[in-house]
């Protein structure tokens, strides 16, 4: 369990220290929600009506962008082959590896979502809610994303082919973020079971995933 | 040889079953056979079911001649749902028993499937707007469908950029088992934000009246005998084009070790 920690200790240490991942995924999420009331035109109600969906899809974008990094360092100077003989199964290295990428791109999306809130005039009530069922969601996207990074593994265009086969996986995440988000506002009471479906999702992705990922690297290494 | 099968594992004993489907070249010898008459049945059935959907079936009574949709449009639905079950259980099939066909039945099956799911989408949606009013609506039914199509689409565009054969086959299948437990979830999960236009599935409890009923099940044979003409056919091809890059490498291998010996011979 030592090897387990202390791998999830490099990689948060490594990705807080290169600092290029956290900042561009909210970058990207920044620049993204600036350019959609642009686009959609100024209007406060409606912007306050898409406002969860909105805050929603450019979180699972810029989470996506990360993505492709979360095997490819290792891949490229060796690491990764060292690891599958360590003491540890490669299942673990896994989840090391996706924790890891979830703690420092996926919190720090869902903290800075709130106030990219403020820019698409979403109600101060929400603002709690849309945190919660962010940090709630986000670790299935992490998850479930580090079986697309390992497939796409070794691949030219991998970072470019990686959102086509796992955006469709993100949809069930997304559709219960959003009704957890807008349920807590319109029908009042009714986000519970949303977001305890966001939770099994998550559960069952951190339960689940790290198999394929791992067997997928197998194949691949 | 018999002390030996008793010592499978029940795992390996089911693999043993498709044994008989496993050699490729017993597969070009009997499908050389069955091909022709799966061609056949489909043409027949092709010709006998349109005949029947444009001039011998009533329209019905609040849908119109749109109806006539109705026979494209709902057996593409089921094909291409038995589509992806091919290629999934083609995937398991290879990743567990590593049988050299079920790579390419995979391979040969997914474009297919990504050609019939699209035009059941499009079907769909011209029979959507005299009917409902749009061409789209996110419900449950249309949303599957679409990433259904999307899965398709990621799974063929792996497939070509992965290089190597043997590497991509175990990768694409990889793909397509973790996509077994995705459409179920997207179906579900659309069904509880909202209601749905699309009609629930009745065929089989009655709610559709013989007239339409006769027609519909020939034309969804024709489609399922002509979708197993074309994967059979596809195939094929993938087996010959397999063979020939592998008689290919051979040649030049043999070429380069003769002009060693030659040179060999001079020095």
């Amino acid at each position: 369990m030592s090897a387990f920690f202390a791998l999830l200790k490099r990689d948060i240490l490594l990705s807080i220290r290169e600092g290029g991942t956290i900042g561009i995924a909210l970058g990207f999420n920044l620049i993204v929600v600036t350019i959609l009331p642009l686009g959609i035109g100024p209007d406060q109600n409606l912007l306050n009506q898409i406002a969860p969906g909105a805050l929603w899809v450019t979180l699972l974008l810029s989470l996506l962008l990360s993505l492709d990094r979360l095997f490819l360092t290792d891949y490229e100077e060796g690491t990764l082959e060292l690891m599958t003989h360590s003491e540890i199964p490669l299942e673990l290295i896994v989840v090391a590896k996706a924790l890891a990428h979830w703690l420092t791109v996926a919190v720090p999306l869902a903290i800075m979502a709130p106030v990219l809130g403020l820019l698409m005039n979403l109600s101060p009530s929400q603002f709690g809610i849309l945190t919660l069922s962010a940090l709630i969601g986000t670790p299935a996207l992490s998850f479930l994303g580090a079986i697309g990074a390992a497939l796409t593994l070794g691949l030219k265009r991998g970072g470019l082919l990686l959102p086509l086969l796992i955006l469709p996986f993100f949809i069930p995440t997304l559709i219960f973020g959003v009704s957890t988000t807008t349920g807590f506002l319109f029908t009042s009471g009714n986000y519970e079971s949303s977001l305890a479906l966001l939770a099994a999702i998550s559960i069952s992705a951190i339960v689940l995933a790290p198999f394929p990922t791992a067997w997928a690297l197998r194949f691949n290494l | 040889m018999n002390t030996k099968t008793e010592n499978l594992s029940l795992w390996n004993r089911i693999g043993n079953l498709f044994n008989f489907l496993a050699n490729p070249s017993q597969f070009i010898k009997y499908s050389a056979y069955i091909l022709p008459w799966l061609g056949i049945i489909s043409l027949i059935g092709f010709a006998t079911g349109l005949y029947y959907t444009f001039f011998k079936t009533p329209l019905d009574e609040e849908m119109g001649s749109t109806v006539i949709i109705m026979f494209v449009h709902v057996p593409a639905a089921w094909i291409a749902m038995m589509s992806y079950a091919i290629v999934a259980t083609s995937s398991i099939g290879l990743l567990i028993w590593r049988h050299p066909l079920a790579d390419v039945s995979a391979k040969a099956a997914a474009p297919l499937g990504a050609t019939i799911t699209f035009l059941c989408l499009v079907t769909g949606s011209l029979w959507g707007r005299p009917d409902w009013g749009t061409y789209w609506q996110w419900d449950l039914r249309m949303t599957s469908v679409l990433i259904l199509f999307l899965l398709f689409i990621g799974l063929i565009t792996l497939r070509s950029s992965i290089e190597e054969e043997t590497q991509a086959g175990k990768i694409t299948a990889l793909l397509a088992i973790v996509g077994i437990v995705l459409l179920p979830i997207i179906k579900y999960s659309v069904e509880w934000q909202q209601s749905s236009l699309h009609q629930k599935a009745g065929i089989f409890e009655g709610q559709v009246a013989t007239d339409f009923l006769i027609p519909l099940f020939i034309m969804a044979i024709s489609y399922t005998t002509l979708f197993f003409y074309l994967h059979m056919k596809a195939m094929r091809a993938e087996i010959y084009r397999r063979r020939t890059i592998s008689q290919q490498r051979k040649h030049a291998f043999d070429a380069t070790r003769k002009e060693e010996e030659n040179l060999d011979r001079v020095s």
